[in-house]
């Protein structure tokens, strides 16, 4: 008997107008595995996060988590199941202090503040952002926001995390940095998904690879076999 | 706790004591009234804030739920003699089911659209009461004044009672607003009102909050229009829907600063200081001159301290705690 997988996507199709931005995609996530989702710009890959985090609600095809059809939720609904996610443009609470910030989304799961503010405070001391506890979001550099972002999902208590570009602009030892950060958090038991460009980022972390093009999913496989794959170097050197 | 913020509970005793003995001190008829125009002001912004302010959602029609209060509360005192202290919980109760209902389809528009809505919610509701004439149209209301006392709300003698009942709905209203500031539906507020999409994400239903906080605010507002109709005793569209009210309504949390505690307050005092200012300098209704000052007072704040008049004392407290810590790591003397 095989175990249920923690996220199942079958045959998802997004449609806007008349450009099919997602195309028949059919992948499944287990729990605590790391899944590298890359491909070329456009290829769908922010629209598939969008349909998976109930921001979208997909125009055909089932996705299933933990069991569940959850096809057409809410994000509030998608969050208190246990999906979380980070935007692929930083989307804090400017004005709100860092602690803060992560206290929104720990009280999903604790009204109390008391509460919130000690399930916070750990948060930040994970993704090393506690000495900038108290400084407003907004005088935060760029890759400390994307962190905190990180540290705000987490907040939520997920079960599968999705991570858009969080290493985009970053120098090579923060992007060295961000991945033992996502393996932290698969040490968690918490599932990821990565979207990303910077490759030396993901290759070495992922369980598997997951490639997009135009709206179709091109390619799985383990990161080794990937870069090998003749329609991905199609995909992204041009035929 | 530090020397500002003992500072700042002690100030804050003291303006309360002062508030308290006010009447007691002050005799003069027309600066006792004076000062219960400032409390009922202040009263509204606050309840305004509560939506405006804290879930930034603008409203510039809040004069529809201060015409419910004072309506609800004269029309059950005047056709079936109940208690205007039963009229202002029955006006609040109205106010905010009715919030509930303009508010659901509303929360669906964004930003300046869902203040455009609420300000045509309020004409469309002042026009049909214009016209209703089971509340007298626009004749209006006048309520009996053979019965005074607290039980009827009507003092016909003395205003020194309206004082004391607009300060105590303007501290329970500056108390549901703390409460609500300090719990997670205060910071899920912020959160609705800094970045939507992100609040979302992290499982916050944006339609459900934008509820409570227009509900809330409602019955609030609601209140305050009560208390306006018993201490004029007469009530209007003219007076109490107009749509100027809602633009004043929402002015006074703007100027004094919105999402702060103390704002809407320092708002109301600034503003009812230049409409009665204006009023005795330049006649009965000021010819107009409040507005054009209130008009050059918000140019200069808009420029100057966007977060209005709260947000300049908020930066003088930051420069000065940025000071002490300064002083802390390098002592005096022993400098580098």
């Amino acid at each position: 008997m095989t175990a249920v997988p923690l996220l199942a996507v079958e045959g998802l199709h997004m449609v806007f107008g008349g450009l099919v931005a997602n195309r028949d995609i059919s992948f499944s996530v287990n729990a605590g595995e790391i899944i590298g989702l890359i491909g070329p710009n456009g290829a769908g890959k922010t629209t598939l996060f969008n349909c998976l985090a109930g921001f979208y609600t997909p125009s055909a095809g089932a996705i299933h988590f933990d069991g569940v059809s959850v096809g057409g939720q809410t994000p509030e609904q998608a969050a208190r199941r246990g999906i979380a996610r980070t935007f692929q443009i930083v989307r804090i609470f400017p004005e709100m202090t860092v602690l803060e910030n992560v206290m929104v989304g720990a009280m999903l799961r604790s009204k109390k503040i008391s509460a919130a503010r000690a399930a916070a405070e750990n948060e930040l001391v994970f993704i090393g952002l506690e000495h900038r506890r108290d400084v407003k979001a907004q005088q935060l550099t760029v890759s400390e926001q994307k962190r905190l972002e990180v540290a705000r999902a987490l907040a939520t208590h997920p079960r599968l995390i999705l991570l858009d570009e969080i290493m985009a602009g970053l120098t090579p030892t923060e992007v060295r940095e961000a991945s033992q950060m996502v393996e932290r958090i698969r040490d968690r038991d918490i599932a990821c998904i990565i979207v990303e460009h910077v490759m030396e980022g993901i290759m070495p972390i992922s369980d598997r690879i997951i490639v997009l093009d135009a709206g179709v999913k091109i390619a799985e496989a383990a990161p080794a076999a990937i870069a090998q794959d003749p329609a991905v170097i199609t995909a992204y050197l041009g035929a | 706790m530090d020397r500002l913020t003992m500072i700042k509970y002690v100030l804050g005793v003291v303006i309360l004591l002062l508030t308290l003995g006010f009447p007691l001190i002050v005799t003069q008829p027309s600066l006792v009234n004076f000062a219960i125009l400032v409390l009922m002001a202040a009263q509204l912004g606050v309840a305004w804030n509560i939506l405006g302010g804290y879930a930034g959602q603008v409203s510039l029609g809040h004069a529809v739920f201060y015409g419910i209060g004072a309506y609800a509360s004269s029309v059950l005192a005047a056709k079936f003699g109940l208690s205007p202290w039963l009229g202002m919980l029955a006006g609040g109760v109205i106010a905010s089911l009715f919030s509930l209902v303009v508010g659901w389809p509303c929360f669906r528009l964004k930003g300046h659209y869902f203040a455009m809505a609420t300000l045509a919610i309020a004409a469309i509701v002042e026009i049909l009461v214009t016209n209703w004439d089971y509340v007298e149209g626009a004749i209006g209301i006048s309520l009996p004044m053979n019965t005074s006392g607290w039980a009827a709300m009507v003092f016909t003698r003395s205003k020194t009672p309206y004082f004391y009942i607009a300060l105590g709905l303007l501290l329970f209203s500056l108390a549901v607003s703390w409460i609500f500031k300090r719990s997670y539906i205060g910071y899920y507020f912020r959160a609705i009102k800094e970045d939507p999409d992100a609040a979302r994400s992290l499982g916050v239903s944006l339609s459900h909050y934008k509820l409570i906080a227009i509900a809330a605010s409602a019955f609030l507002t609601a209140m305050g229009g009560t208390l306006y109709a018993q201490k004029e005793l007469f009530i209007d569209p003219g007076s109490v829907l107009v749509g100027s009210l809602s633009i004043k309504i929402a002015l006074i949390a703007i100027l004094g600063g919105v999402g702060t505690l103390f704002g809407p307050v320092m708002g109301a005092v600034v503003l009812i200081t230049i409409e009665e200012f204006t009023r005795q300098m330049f006649g009965s209704t000021g010819m107009g001159t409040d507005m054009i000052i209130y008009g050059g007072i918000i140019v200069v704040i808009a420029v100057f301290s966007p977060g209005g008049i709260a947000a300049l004392f908020a930066e003088r407290e930051r420069a000065w705690r940025a000071r002490q810590r300064r002083v802390v790591f390098n002592p005096p003397g022993e400098g580098i």
